[in-house]
């Protein structure tokens, strides 16, 4: 698959400069979070919003710092597969949590 | 058309092959040549399998009295700890694909090397980190936690070394990575010409399986391990209940790695299986796709099925209930393999040479610990059979009775082509007897054991056991001795064995038309490829059938 490096940085180092600043500011966010119990809203709230932000600074990191963006569907393919694959984890690893105690096949 | 002579005549030029190409320290440790770091895994793999083997020894003399004799209690937990962590981390992951897969992958596909060279040498480099690392802290005192290091154990009361341990396990993981990475780039992007996809030789395909596997799983074992040790050193509540955590997350995230693993054992092993069996049948081996596809099927449902270690562990029942099921599932590839292999021996031509014997043993010791699995793996019985003999016996079935004979099966099978020299066939075969039959005779009686009722993991047990444990180490004894054998008789063999002519079994295959051993570009000029894969007859351009009558009935040279 082609992987064109005639663009040279792509995105120069300004843009580098720039995804790190969001990376930056994805971090202390994550901090400033985590300081607000936000179990009101539903229990592990606080959770879901840490993972949010990480994916999205994850996102940043494949697609610019790895290059994914200017690559091809080779590597687009593996990229996507690998989310796949973490979602496998995550799905049924909560099949075990989500089912405990309760319905039909509780103990 | 060639004939004998012209395959005696061989592939050789007057370069100079891999072996000859350089003979300093230098010109080995800083190689780029896949076949030299194949070399060089073989002899590190064998040291660590050599030191798991003592272990196993100590196990089998405990277990030979009812009481705990030989070795107090605290000691026997690190013995049978380090023998699972050495056999497991740096043998058995590591055998087929870092020695048979470095070394045949190029060849096989027609390439003068793997894609990523240097990151070869990397990861034989990082394997090298990682276990001296491990054995560093075993010679400190050891570790205790079982090859599982299940929390809240590991975390916080054992006071072995699970720290150097675990960062030697989270190192050696990245050699596996690197490794299957390269694999994959390699298959990808450096079949000769004429290699299209499906004449990729079944190993290749296995191999790739394998790949897939190692990138997917191993990341998540080594992030695993690290927070282990983050919860050890700063007390962050991750597994241990106490300060917020749940151990049965420490078994999700490590069986999501560890149960395909054994994926990663297994299937390299199924890849040499059916080059061996197609190979010495002389067939062109049944239901090629299905074999190919079933490798990859086993590669992705052996991700779903992590479950089934933890059926007692406080999972909940619907999740064990899914686990089952998929259990039953995963077995279906394996099956059509063993059916496609059994197939290509029907009405083949078969020669029993070594390589072939391991292969039959294979088929037998891998159905049997296929199927008790499947014992395991139903919700209800296993409750009964967790944690006794019977799975230690089922997981040997697999793991020895498959992978390690077939690795047997696959270093008796591509020795020439690796050292240019013959071994001797009648201790060749004598061993792999002996192998059979040590094995069986030390691992079937625990089956009964399991069943009985006796627990794995413990110095002591009751007396009523002692009869099936002496079996057990009197099996265990032989296994040790065929297993011994071939180092003595390949070490013969490179001082003073025949001469292997550049293709001593007469077969088709890339990897058999060029020098044996190779020169260090693997072919005199690229090699294009116009036949299918396992096609034996003139049509691609070995007149085998000719060459065997030309050199009468004993092709394969007695040493
Ligand atoms: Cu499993």
């Amino acid at each position: 698959m082609s992987h064109d490096h005639t663009e040279g940085a792509h995105i120069g180092i300004p843009g580098y400069l720039g995804v790190f600043a969001i990376l930056v500011v994805g971090t202390i966010l994550t901090y400033y979070v985590a300081t607000f119990d936000l179990d009101f809203i539903f229990a592990g709230a606080n959770t879901l919003v840490a993972l949010l932000i990480a994916f999205t600074k994850m996102a940043f990191v494949m697609l610019y710092f790895m290059h994914v963006r200017w690559s091809g569907r080779l590597i687009w393919l593996s990229a996507v597969a690998s989310f796949f694959w973490l979602a496998i984890m995550f799905a049924y690893t909560m099949q075990d949590y989500l089912t405990r105690g309760q319905g039909v096949f509780s103990y | 058309m060639q004939t004998q002579d012209a395959i005696s005549a061989g592939y050789g030029g007057d370069k100079p092959s891999y072996l000859t190409n350089g003979s300093t320290l230098k010109s080995w440790l800083l190689t780029k040549d896949h076949k030299r770091i194949a070399i060089m895994y073989l002899i590190s793999v064998s040291v660590f399998f050599f030191m798991g083997g003592i272990y196993a020894a100590f196990i089998r003399l405990e277990l030979l009295t009812p009481a705990s004799d030989l070795l107090e209690t605290a000691t026997y937990n690190k013995v049978f700890t380090q023998h699972g962590i050495l056999m497991i981390f740096f043998f058995l992951i590591p055998a087929i694909p870092a020695i048979l897969g470095n070394f045949l992958l190029p060849l096989m596909i027609g390439a003068k090397d793997l894609a990523l060279p240097r990151i070869n040498l990397l990861s034989l480099y990082i394997y090298w980190v990682g276990g001296i690392l491990t054995l560093y802290a075993l010679m400190q005192g050891g570790v205790d936690t079982g090859w599982t290091f299940y929390t809240p154990y590991s975390t916080t009361f054992s006071n072995s070394f699970v720290m150097a341990v675990g960062l030697g396990i989270f190192i050696n993981g990245f050699s596996s990575i690197l490794t299957g990475l390269n694999f994959i780039v390699t298959i990808h992007t450096m079949r000769a010409p004429g290699m299209t996809w499906f004449r990729l030789p079944l190993f290749v395909w296995a191999h790739y399986a394998t790949s897939l596997v190692m990138i997917l799983g191993t990341p998540v074992v080594a992030i695993t391990v690290l927070l282990l040790a983050i919860e050890r050193v700063t007390r962050v509540g991750i597994f241990d209940p106490a300060i917020g955590g749940d151990p049965i997350l420490f078994q999700h995230l490590f069986w999501f790695y560890s149960h395909p693993a054994v994926y990663i054992m297994i299937l390299p092993g199924m890849g040499v299986i059916s080059e061996v069996i197609s190979n010495f049948s002389r067939k062109k081996i049944f239901g090629y796709e299905f074999i190919a596809f079933s490798s990859i099927a086993i590669a992705v449902f052996g991700f779903l099925v992590w479950g089934h270690h933890m059926f007692v562990s406080g999972q909940s029942i619907y999740a064990g209930l899914v686990f089952s099921f998929l259990t039953m599932v995963v077995a279906v590839p394996s099956a059509i393999k063993v059916f496609n292999w059994t197939a290509t021996m029907y009405k083949g031509s078969i020669s029993y040479d070594t390589p072939m014997l391991y292969a039959i043993g294979f088929l037998g010791l891998f159905l049997v610990g296929g199927l008790t699995g499947l014992f395991l793996g139903s919700v209800g019985l296993t409750v009964h059979l967790t944690d006794t003999y019977f799975v230690v016996a089922h997981f040997h079935y697999v793991m020895v009775g498959g992978q390690v004979i077939a690795y047997l099966a696959g270093i008796h099978y591509w020795w020439p082509k690796m050292t240019g020299r013959m071994y001797s066939e009648f201790w060749g075969k004598i061993s792999a007897m002996l192998v059979f039959v040590g094995f069986n005779l030390t691992f079937f009686p625990q089956f009964i054991l399991g069943y009985q009722g006796m627990p794995r993991r413990y110095a002591a047990y009751p007396e009523e056991f002692q009869v099936l444990n002496i079996f057990s180490t009197a099996g265990a004894s032989v296994l040790g001795v065929g297993l011994t054998l071939p180092v003595i008789y390949f070490t013969h063999s490179i001082i003073a064995g025949k001469r292997a002519g550049d293709n001593p079994w007469m077969l088709p295959g890339l990897e058999w038309r060029t020098a044996s051993p190779p020169p260090t570009e693997n072919f005199e000029e690229m090699p294009v490829v116009t036949w299918e894969a396992y096609e034996f007859g003139e049509e691609n351009g070995l007149d085998i059938e000719s060459a065997r009558k030309a050199s009468g009935p004993s092709v394969p040279v007695q040493a």
